[in-house]
C-alpha cells in the first residue's frame, strides 16, 4: 500500500468513527429532548421496568454473590501478607459498592438488556413496525427509546442496590464458614466502615450506566440495517458499545467523585 | 384528494422517483403497478410522509406534504408483512390509535367490530400476532388500517406471500371496505388479480415516472408495450429484466 493510500484509508476510517461518534451523541441529546416532550407512556415505561429491573435480579444477584465470594477469598489472601486479616469485610464491602456491584452489574446489564433492545427494535424496524407507528401517530423515540431511557436508568441503582447486598452477603458467607470470620464481627465491621457516598456514589453510577445500555441498545436497534444480518450487527454492536461506555463512565465518575 | 406532483426521490446516484405525477378523486380506488424495484413502495413512503422526497409537492385530504402525524386521523395504512406490534394482542393491535387517545372505554368492542368487518371471530382478539397465520395477519391489518373509519387508505402488496384463495379473500375484503365506506385508496401490487378486483384506474411506474394511467378495464387491452410486457409477464421487452 502507498502511503497516500494509507493515509487516505486512515483518514476515512477516522472520519467514520467521528461520524459515528457524533451521530451517537446527537442521538443522545435528541433522546433527552424527547423525554420531557409529552405524551408519556406509563404503561411502556412500567413494562420495561419489569423487563429491564425485575427480570434482571436473577443475573445480578447471581453474579455478585460469586463476585462478593472470590472478593473476600482474594482480599483474605492478600492481606494475611502483612497480617491484615481483619480487613476483609471492609474492603470487600467497599469494592463491592464502590466498583464491582455497579460495573459488574451494569456489564451484565448491557449483555442481556442492550442486546434485548437492540434486537427488538431492529426487528420492528425491519418488519415495518416503526412506520406503523408513525402512521398511527406515535413517535417511535417517544413510545420505544423514552420508555427504555426512563426504566433502565431507574431500574440500575436499585439492581446495584440489590447487587451490592449480595455481594457483601457472598463475602459474609466465604468469611465466616471459609476464613473463620465471627458473624457479627464481619457485619460490624461491614456497617462500620461504609460510609453514605461509598453507596451513594455507586447507585449514581448504577444509574448514568443504565441510561447509557438504553442508549446504546435504542441506538442500534433504530439505526438497524437490513435482514437477520443487519439485526445482529446491531446487537453485537449494542453489547460492545454499552460495555466500552460503562468502563469509560466508570473511570469517570471515579476521578469525578474520589480523585484527591 | 390526493395530489402528488413532480416528485422526485434519489438514493445516493440511483434516481427511484424522477417527477411522479398522479391527482386521485375522492371515492376512486388507484392501483399503482410496476416492476420490483421501480420505487413503487418509495412512492407510498413519500405520500405517508415517511419519506421526504427531494423535490415536488403531496397533497392528501386538504393537506400538502403533511407529516406522518397529522396525516394519522385521515389515513389508514396496511403494509406489506402487516406490521403487527409483536408484544400487544390482537385487539390492541386494532385499537392501538384509540388506545391512546381519549376514547380507550370502548376501545376492545370497536376493535371486536373491525375484527367481523375482516371476517376474523372474537377469539382471535386476544391472540398475538405471532399465533396467527399469514392471512390472518393480514386481516388483522386490514382491521387496523380501518379503525379509525378513514376516508384514504393505502394498501402495500397486499397480497404479497398470500395462496391465490387468501388472496382473493383479502382483494374481495378492500374492494368491499372501501366501497362501503366510499374511500379513496391507493394500492401497490404487482398481482394482477388486485389490479382487476381492487382497482377503478391503474398507473403504471416506469423509469421513476407514471408510464401510463387509466381506467382498470383499459389496463390488461391497452397497446402500450411497457403494460403488455408487464401486465402479460414476458420476458421479452421495454421492461429491463435486470433490475
Amino acid at each position: 500500500m502507498s502511503p497516500a493510500a494509507f493515509l487516505g484509508a486512515t483518514g476515512r476510517g477516522t472520519a467514520g468513527i467521528l461520524g459515528a461518534i457524533g451521530r451517537f451523541l446527537g442521538f443522545g441529546v435528541q433522546s433527552l429532548g424527547w423525554i420531557f416532550r409529552p405524551p408519556w407512556y406509563p404503561r411502556e415505561i412500567g413494562a420495561q421496568l419489569m423487563q429491564i429491573g425485575w427480570l434482571s435480579l436473577p443475573v445480578i444477584g447471581m453474579t455478585a454473590l460469586f463476585t462478593g465470594a472470590a472478593l473476600a477469598l482474594q482480599i483474605f489472601a492478600g492481606s494475611a501478607r502483612y497480617g491484615a486479616e481483619f480487613a476483609v469485610p471492609s474492603i470487600t464491602a467497599i469494592g463491592m459498592v464502590r466498583e464491582l456491584g455497579p460495573v459488574l452489574g451494569g456489564l451484565m446489564v448491557a449483555a442481556r438488556v442492550a442486546s434485548s433492545i437492540a434486537a427488538e427494535i431492529g426487528t420492528m424496524k425491519v418488519s415495518e413496525q416503526l412506520d406503523a407507528l408513525r402512521t398511527l401517530a406515535v413517535e417511535p423515540m417517544q413510545y420505544l427509546t423514552v420508555p427504555r431511557l426512563i426504566a433502565a436508568t431507574l431500574a440500575m441503582p436499585v439492581l446495584v442496590a440489590a447487587g451490592d447486598s449480595i455481594g457483601i452477603l457472598g463475602g459474609y458467607a466465604v468469611g465466616v464458614t471459609r476464613l473463620g470470620f465471627d458473624g457479627a464481627t464481619y457485619l460490624r465491621n461491614t456497617l462500620e466502615f461504609l460510609q453514605f457516598w461509598d453507596v451513594a456514589s455507586g447507585l449514581v453510577k448504577g444509574a448514568v450506566f443504565g441510561f447509557l445500555v438504553a442508549l446504546a441498545g435504542c441506538f442500534f436497534g433504530m439505526n438497524s440495517g437490513r435482514g437477520a444480518q443487519g439485526v445482529g450487527e446491531a446487537t453485537k454492536s449494542a453489547v460492545v458499545l454499552a460495555s466500552v461506555l460503562i468502563l469509560a463512565a466508570n473511570y469517570l465518575l471515579t476521578e469525578a467523585f474520589f480523585s484527591a | 384528494m390526493i395530489r402528488a406532483n413532480a416528485l422526485h426521490k434519489a438514493f445516493g446516484a440511483k434516481q427511484v422517483l424522477n417527477g411522479v405525477d398522479f391527482t386521485l378523486d375522492r371515492g376512486q380506488s388507484l392501483v399503482v403497478i410496476g416492476g420490483s424495484g421501480t420505487g413503487k413502495s418509495v412512492l407510498l413512503r413519500c405520500l405517508l410522509g415517511l419519506e421526504r422526497a427531494d423535490s415536488g409537492t403531496v397533497e392528501i385530504a386538504g393537506l400538502r406534504d403533511p407529516k406522518p402525524q397529522a396525516l394519522a386521523a385521515h389515513v389508514g395504512m396496511l403494509f406489506q408483512g402487516a406490521a403487527l406490534f409483536d408484544s400487544l394482542p390482537v385487539w390492541q393491535n386494532v385499537a392501538f390509535r384509540m388506545l391512546r387517545g381519549p376514547r380507550r372505554a370502548g376501545a376492545r368492542a370497536l376493535a371486536i367490530e373491525k375484527l367481523a368487518r375482516v371476517g376474523l371471530d372474537e377469539r382471535v382478539a386476544d391472540l398475538y400476532p405471532a399465533e396467527l397465520s399469514g392471512g390472518m395477519q393480514k386481516r388483522v391489518g386490514l382491521a387496523r388500517a380501518i379503525a379509525g373509519d378513514p376516508p384514504v387508505l393505502f394498501f402495500d402488496e397486499p397480497t404479497a406471500g398470500l395462496d391465490p384463495i387468501m388472496a382473493a379473500v383479502i382483494n374481495a375484503l378492500i374492494r368491499s371496505i372501501v366501497t362501503e365506506a366510499g374511500a379513496t385508496a391507493v394500492t401497490i401490487t404487482h398481482d394482477m388479480t388486485t389490479l382487476r378486483e381492487v382497482g377503478d384506474r391503474v398507473a403504471m411506474l416506469h423509469d421513476g415516472r407514471i408510464h401510463w394511467q387509466g381506467p382498470a378495464a383499459e389496463a390488461l387491452t391497452t397497446d402500450d408495450p411497457v403494460m403488455r410486457q408487464f401486465t402479460q409477464g414476458r420476458v421479452e421487452g421495454p421492461i429491463a429484466t435486470l433490475r
